[in-house]
């Protein structure tokens, strides 16, 4: 069992280890360290950290169901309130030296490229889970509503991976998004498979169609 | 440093005891890095490396043409070297010049055939001696959206011209690069059809401003950037701008090339720089401009034909939106 004390721990270990991609570009900026166009770097630089956190918050059930470690899932918000973090960052980056705070040009061009307006669409979905995200609100909200809610960061990481490769299209070179798409599909068909799939296999079992001789023959074998 | 005083009683030091900037530059780069401790320490080597890499260029002397040098604030040698597009040696901005030492710059010969009088093959000795060096200061535009400003050398790509005498059937120029695997590492990836083609209309081709490049800062064109000949086309974005040329044909039909096959619908292939055609993925009204435009200053507008507005006249009656 994992006593509380362990808990702390590893959120604690957590919270420093997801603060280092954050500390390293600060360092780098402050020691010139990033390349001759550093606002580039550090868009790209959390748009990928942002990703990484949203595969990560994904992985958590896949994990917990397949090595039984069930206090993972006392990581997880700490796990998504990161991609929150690092997709904050890198929507400032863009506002700020894209656009340099004119709200209208950003605006235009939010509406004007398919690519940014993904981007924008994925970020603007995920304010409510991260508003959402304390133990107070998931009782306002009610466990089951609580839960749709946040089924939103399926649709949030399919918006962030079409974003991704809509960026890369311009270099024509895709195998980072397909390997983040890979990443995101596999996870989310894990759950397909978990909560869709292997109930209706179940219920097929349980509630043989008349005349299905055979298969019952067979289930009655077992 | 002995300072002598001239006549005029101004202290002048002699140009032998000014340190070049680059020198100083990497000193003081050098001295950064030995104090940010030890964190740092860690990814010191390898600039360290670069720096030295960087200063290995054998000299190139050219005289500046100053008919040819725009104003702006030449971009420093390091962020020049070490942020490319070459996609022969990868397709991150810092791969060339990690990569790109596999080059093999001599021998190296460049076949200009096709429809013209006089075919010929020439050396790199050859080339280099075909017509006076000129340094000239042009702007860079890439069509992603930043910029620098490089003092090429090299000499208008018309002397080539005169030098094979086009037939009247050439109505347009084809650049042909490099495509080796053993020496260019990013070939195995297909983002591409190698090689790398571009291409020119014939009078563009024959504009003074298309300069055939041979060198920059004073030196030979650093592998990374296209070594040992290249063709700078400065009022066009940065792609059409072919490196490492082996050959070039002069032909009847508009050449297919290398972006334009990969995505017709971004890429033209006239593909001036135009602020007011925007790419379908990105603005092209303004750029960064590299190692200026950044955290504390909105980025530049960027000006119709990248500021050569001298080339206007090869495109009047021309709908550039169409043909962009």
């Amino acid at each position: 069992m994992i006593t509380p004390k362990q808990i702390t721990l590893a959120k604690t270990a957590l919270f420093i280890a997801s603060l280092l991609p954050f500390a390293r570009l600060v360092l780098f900026t402050f020691t010139d360290r990033l390349g001759a166009n550093p606002i580039e770097f550090i868009t790209r630089n959390t748009g990928d950290w942002t990703l990484y956190f949203l595969c990560l918050t994904l992985a958590v059930t896949p994990l917990r169901k397949l090595t039984g470690m069930h206090w993972l899932i006392r990581l997880r918000r700490m796990l998504g309130l990161f991609a929150f973090f690092y997709a904050t960052l890198h929507f400032t980056t863009f506002l700020w030296f894209d656009h340099f705070f004119d709200i209208d040009e950003m605006l235009k061009d939010v509406v004007k490229r398919p690519f940014i307006t993904v981007g924008f669409t994925a970020f603007v979905l995920l304010i409510p889970l991260a508003a959402t995200s304390t133990n107070g609100m998931v009782k306002r909200l009610g466990g089951k509503r609580w839960q749709s809610l946040h089924r939103l960061v399926y649709l949030i990481a399919a918006l962030g991976i079409l974003h991704f490769w809509w960026m890369k299209a311009g270099k024509n070179d895709f195998a980072q998004p397909i390997l983040f798409g890979s990443i995101v599909a596999l996870l989310l068909l894990a759950r397909l498979y978990w909560n869709v799939v292997q109930p209706w296999l179940q219920r097929r079992r349980m509630v043989p169609a008349p005349g299905c001789g055979l298969r019952q023959q067979r289930l009655e074998r077992k | 440093m002995l300072i002598k005083r001239n006549s005029n009683g101004i202290d002048i030091p002699f140009p032998s005891e000014i340190t070049p900037r680059r020198v100083f530059e990497s000193r003081r780069s050098f001295i950064q890095q030995m104090t940010l401790g030890s964190i740092a320490a860690a990814a010191a080597p390898q600039m360290l490396l670069q720096d030295a890499f960087a200063q290995t260029g054998q000299k190139l002397a050219a005289k500046q043409n100053t008919a040819f040098v725009v104003m702006d604030k030449p971009t420093s040698y390091k962020d020049a070297t070490t942020y490319n597009n070459f996609y022969e040696f990868g397709t991150d901005k810092d791969d060339p010049a990690r990569e790109a030492g596999t080059l093999r710059t001599r021998p190296w010969t460049v076949t200009i055939d096709g429809e013209v009088r006089k075919p010929v093959t020439l050396d790199i000795d050859s080339l280099l001696k075909l017509a006076p060096l000129e340094e000239r200061i042009y702007r860079l535009r890439c069509v992603e959206g930043w910029s620098m400003v490089i003092p090429w050398i090299g000499y208008s790509f018309s002397e080539i011209i005169k030098r094979v005498e086009p037939t009247g059937n050439a109505k347009y120029v084809e650049f042909i690069t490099l495509a080796d695997k053993k020496q260019m590492p990013g070939l195995r990836s297909p983002v591409l059809e190698w090689p790398y083609v571009e291409g020119l209309r014939l009078d563009e081709a024959n504009h003074p401003l298309t300069l055939l490049t041979l060198g920059m800062y004073g030196e030979v064109l650093p592998n990374q950037n296209g070594a040992p000949v290249r063709i700078v086309v400065p009022w066009k974005y940065g792609f059409k701008s072919a490196k490492s040329i082996v050959r070039i044909r002069f032909v009847k039909d508009q050449p297919k090339t290398a972006w334009n096959i990969a995505a017709p619908q971004e890429y033209g292939f006239y593909s001036n720089v135009n602020p007011e055609v925007d790419h379908p993925r990105w603005s092209q009204a303004t750029e960064r401009r590299i190692g200026e435009d950044g955290f504390l200053t909105r980025k530049r507008k960027t000006l119709m034909f990248n500021g050569y507005s001298d080339v206007a006249s090869l495109y009047s009656g021309m709908d550039l939106k169409k043909f962009y």
